[in-house]
Formats: C-alpha cells, structure tokens, sequence
C-alpha cells in the first residue's frame, strides 16, 4: 500500500509541474507584463506607473535565465520570471494579493474555513439524498413511475444553478423568512446562515446526480450475479441493497472526485449570494480586482486538490472491491 | 443492411415523441438566431447601413419615444418597468428594456455559446485523440500527459484565468470554453481509435498500401466521427448554462451583446422591487432550450452510440 502512494505520489509531479508550466504560460506569455500592469493599474495609467508596476513585481526580469549580473555583481541566472514563478509554486511561497495586500496564504487560511462549512456538509447532504433516490427509482426500472422520475431529472438539470439561487434566496428567505438573507458568522452560530445555501447546492445537483447513480445501478442490475442471487431466492430488495450497492460503489466513488469542480462554481455562487467570506468571496474579487496572484495562486491549489483527491479515490477503490490490488 | 445507419438514427429518434417536440423547439430557437444574424439595408443620413437584423426591425415599436420634437433624432426610453402592457408582450425591465426583445436576443448569443466552443474543441480532439490512438509510444505518453495536466485544472478555474488574461467579448469566451472543454473529447476519440485501428478493414486497407494519413482521415476518422456529433450535442446545454453563469460573475460576454445571464444579473436589483418579470423570461428562454436539448441529445445518443444499439 506504501508502495503504492509512493508511486502515485511520484507520477503526480510531473501533472503539478504542468500546471505550473501553464499557470506561467497563461499570466506571462499569453498577456504581456504591461497588459497585467494596465488592467491592474485602472484608469489611464502613466508610462511611469506601469514601468514602476511591472518592476516592483519583477516582471522586467528575463523570461527564463538571467545573465546580467545583479546588484552585488554576481550573476543570478535562476533570478527569472519563468524560475520565480516555479519556485513560488513549488515551494508555497505564495505571492502578495495586487489588492487586497496580504500574503496569499493568509488569506487562504482565513477564507477555506467559511467555504468548507457550506462545501463539505452539501457534499455530504448530497449523496446522502440522491443515493436513495437513485435506488428507489432503480428498484422501479421500467415503470411509469421510473419513466416520470427521469423526465424530472432532466427538468431538474434544465434549470441553470442561478436560477435554484435567485428564487431559492428570494422565496425561502425574502417571502417566507424562513432564512437569514445574508451574512455568515464564526464558530457555531454559523449554522443558521449556512443552512440555505446547503439546502440549494443539494437542490441543484439532484437531477443530475439522481440520473447518473440510477444508470451506474442499472449497468449492475443487468450482470450475471444479480440473476444467481435472484435465482438463489434473495428478495429483490436485498439484491438491489446488499449487492448492487456495493458493486456500484467504485462509478460513484469516481464521479464523487469529478464533483469537486462543481462544488467550486457551486460554493463560488452561493458565497456571492449569500455573503459568505470564503474562497468564492475571494475568487470573485480577484476577478473584479485584476487580482493575478490570487487568480494564480488558487489555479494551483485546487488543482493540487483535485490531483490529491483522485489518488485517494483510486485508493479508496481497495476498499470497496478487493479485487482491486495496489500492483 | 438496405438501410444508412443515418436512416435508422432517424427512425429511432422519431419514436422518441419527447425528442421530437425537442427538435421542433430547437428548430424555433434557431430561426430567431438565424432573424437575429440576417442583417437589413437601413437608409440613414450617412448612406445605407447594415447594422439592424430583421429582429431588431420587427421590434422597432417598441423603443418608447417619450421625447420627441421634430429635430430630435433619439428617442428617450421610458426608464420604467412594466408588467405586461399592450406593446410589451412580457413587460419591460427596470431600464425600460423590451423584456420580450432582450430575451429574442440572447437565443443568438446562446446558438454561439452553445456550437462555436464545440467546433474549437473539435479542432483539439480530433487530431490529437487520433494521432495517440494511431501511433501510440511517446505520441500517445506526450498527448496524454497534456490532458493529464488540462482536466487536473477544476475547469472554472481555468476559464477564469483564460478570460481574464483575455480581451472580453463573445468570441474570446467561445475559445476559452473550447479550450478548457476538448479532454473529454479527446479521450474518447483515442479510445475508439485504439479499437478501431485493430479492425480487418483497416489491415486491409493497408495491405492494398495505404499510408498513415489515409488509413486516420478516410477509414479511422468516420467510424469515430459519431462520438463527436453525440459530444457536441451533449455539450451544447452546459456550455449555455455557462455563459450565464460566466456574465453573472462578471467574466462573460460585454454588455450590448444579447445574453440571458445578463437578464438575470439584473434580478438582484429588480426582485427586491416586485419585478419578476424580467427574471423570469429569461429563465424560461434558457430553460426551454435547455430541456429541449437535452432531451434531443439523450436521443440522439441513444440512436447513435453502437453499444446501446446492440442492447
């Protein structure tokens, strides 16, 4: 098993460089230094200021080696764009926010903590609800009942996430008050305001979720042990819960990792609606601040989450089917 | 084997009565598109001009003209909104904005959004998944390890760094879409052509010496091509739903393009005030042509895909 993280671990490097390398790619070769300098600058900047912008972020220094000799005479050939960039990724040294003027990794400290308590609870919420779902309407293949079961699932995915947002706030919360508006607080007390853009993650990702776990059981229920199980006198219940279930288990575990992309534009919207100072928050103003290296910076955490979070599903595939090895 | 297999796809989707009325929609969603990118000569004061579509002339009424001496050539727009009044079939929005027109607009932009970043993808995809099926080795390792290090980038993130690195505009956002979207495609493709290339037909076709080129683009890529059509349909309805989320976070198309996210970005400052009017058109545009979408795609895929034939 050790033998196996290790070697996962190994061939992730090169994948962490990648998005290093495109990071890189995409904040200085494809948008010049000056661009940057401009649209983080506003209105009408002065020659001056944008020289002044670009120095102080080191962005007039090569863009790969560096040959002139620095300030103390020695040569520095790492001191370039391309190997600063590199090392800042690598090595968590992230960078200084263009706007908001804090370490990057401060920041991240203080936002993960409000998005977490929305992500992880939805995440969780939501298997727990559309996995029954999906069973139920499984044990149901074929029937009316099935049939009409699908036909809201596509309903439900019709809707765009916005729109289970607006009216959601706007009826549950504005209308009926049945929920705070808007607004977050530390510690326990947070639970209030968390409850409603729980409620609508959930919401927005049954149909989907519902229709893609009901085709994963049903490519099992066709298999050849569900009709030895049948034919052996297990109830049809106790095939679909005690075995099909657990043959299921490695599409869900893999779609569960697939999720995570989502839950980020999920928690990104949720936390601009509902005023909630987590990542999204912080994402958003980058966005509207020019805000690169915070841009940057989360381009590569989540991406080295994602990377995490696939190597432990492919170790999470042990437990639930043993035929899976760590060869 | 009389029948095309386009003949039987056909057939099988028009059993499907929920996908038939899914392409009628589609069909009518398509003809404003196309009213709205049909330009009309307009004879002005500085000769003839072609900025104006058939749409916008046939809702040329419904600009309120409030002020209007006889030397005046713009008229004010009544900055009011309004449920449904007589020439505003769905009201006006709290700039005084057809709600109706604004809507009709946005069915272009969402044709665009939803085929244009299909089409660049496809350009990735196919050679690409091709060249890593066929060849294999290091072509394969280096393809691989591209897609590898793309999808381990959550893909909205790395849309938000493509648009805001990039000018804002429609266009830019069908690229960023199209390349952040070709890796499922692309690996799809591979794995088809890892089949097909091991088929008879192709070793025959090599054996009467056919070369790399020609065994990929006239024997590989057709058998592969109906992956294609399914995926692009498929994408269509995320890739409109995208946009409007993209516009409502402010990295969309610019203003002065037609776009449902728009609309609905307009909701914060209009519920709070009664007016739901606004919100709800263009929920219920891009929710019609969303469903009808997904339920001709669902077909569509059904019919097309060789392994649910068989089953």
């Amino acid at each position: 098993m050790l033998n196996y993280l290790i070697r996962r671990l190994l061939l992730a490097v090169p994948t962490v460089i990648g998005v290093c390398l495109v990071t890189f790619l995409l904040f200085n070769v494809f948008a010049s230094p000056e661009a940057i300098a401009r649209k983080q600058l506003g209105k009408n900047p002065t020659e001056k200021q944008v020289k002044a912008w670009v120095t102080a972020h080191g962005m007039d220094k090569p863009v790969f080696f560096n040959f002139q000799p620095g300030k103390d005479g020695s040569l520095h050939p790492f001191d370039s764009r391309f190997w600063n960039h590199m090392r800042e990724l690598l090595l968590f040294q992230f960078p200084q926010s263009d706007y908001l003027h804090e370490k990057v990794s401060d920041l991240l400290k203080e936002k993960i903590v409000p998005s977490l308590t929305i992500t992880v609870p939805a995440f969780l919420l939501s298997i727990l609800v559309t996995l029954p779902l999906a069973l139920f309407i499984a044990y149901y293949r074929g029937t009316y009942l099935d049939r009409l079961a699908l036909f809201l699932c596509v309903i439900l995915m019709s809707i765009v996430i916005l729109n289970y947002i607006i009216v959601g706030q706007y009826l549950l919360a504005v209308v009926f008050k049945y929920f705070p508006i808007y607004g977050y607080a530390f510690g326990w007390s947070a639970w209030k305001f968390v409850l409603l853009p729980i409620i609508l993650a959930v919401a927005a990702g049954l149909g989907g979720g519902v229709r893609f776990y009901r085709t994963v059981m049903l490519n099992e229920v066709r298999a050849d042990y569900v009709r030895t199980a049948l034919a052996k006198g297990v109830s049809e219940e106790g095939v679909l819960f005690r075995h099909v279930l657990k043959n299921a288990m490695i599409p869900i575990l893999t779609v569960t990792v697939l999720s995570i992309p989502f839950l980020i534009t999920g928690s990104l919207l949720l936390e601009m609606y509902f005023g909630i100072p987590g990542m999204g928050n912080l994402m958003l103003n980058a966005i509207n601040n020019h805000d690169y290296p915070v841009i940057r910076t989360l381009v590569y955490i989540y991406s080295l989450l994602y990377i995490a979070g696939s190597i432990l599903t492919d170790l999470s595939y042990t437990l639930v089917d043993p035929r899976v090895g760590f060869e | 084997m009389a029948e095309s297999h386009l003949k039987i796809a056909v057939k099988r989707i028009r059993k499907d009565r929920l996908a038939v009325a899914g392409f009628g929609v589609i069909c009518l969603f398509a003809l404003v598109a196309l009213l709205d990118s049909t330009p009309l000569p307009q004879r002005g004061p500085g000769g003839v001009r072609w900025d104006r579509t058939v749409l916008d002339a046939l809702f040329q009424k419904t600009v309120e003209r409030s002020y209007s001496p006889p030397l005046a050539r713009m008229g004010v727009l009544n900055r009011q909104a309004f449920p449904l009044r007589s020439p505003h079939l769905l009201g006006t929005n709290n700039l005084g904005e057809d709600v109706l027109y604004n809507a009709l607009k946005g069915v272009r932009t969402a044709f665009i959004i939803g085929i244009v970043p299909s089409v660049v993808a496809v350009f990735f995809a196919i050679p690409l998944g091709l060249l890593a099926g066929y060849f294999g080795g290091w072509v394969d390792d280096l393809i691989q390890y591209i897609y590898q290090v793309l999808s381990s980038i959550p893909g909205i993130l790395l849309l938000i760094a493509m648009l805001m690195v990039m000018e804002r505009g429609l266009w830019q956002l069908c690229v960023a879409l199209g390349v952040t979207s070709w890796v499922g495609l692309c690996r799809l493709i591979r794995g088809e052509t890892l089949k097909v290339k091991n088929m008879e037909y192709i070793e025959a076709a090599r054996a009467l010496g056919a070369g790399d080129l020609r065994l990929l683009f006239r024997h590989i890529l057709p058998n592969v091509l109906y992956l294609v059509i399914i995926e692009m349909t498929l994408d269509f309805s995320s890739l409109v739903m995208s946009e409007t989320v993209l516009t409502y976070i402010g990295i969309g198309v610019e203003p002065g393009t037609g776009s449902w996210g728009r609309m609905i970005m307009m909701a914060d400052r209009e519920l709070p005030n009664g007016i739901w009017w606004n919100l709800t058109g263009a929920s219920v545009f891009l929710f019609v042509l969303v469903l009808a979408f997904n339920l001709f795609a669902d077909a569509l895929r059904d019919a097309l895909d060789p392994r649910l034939r068989q089953a």
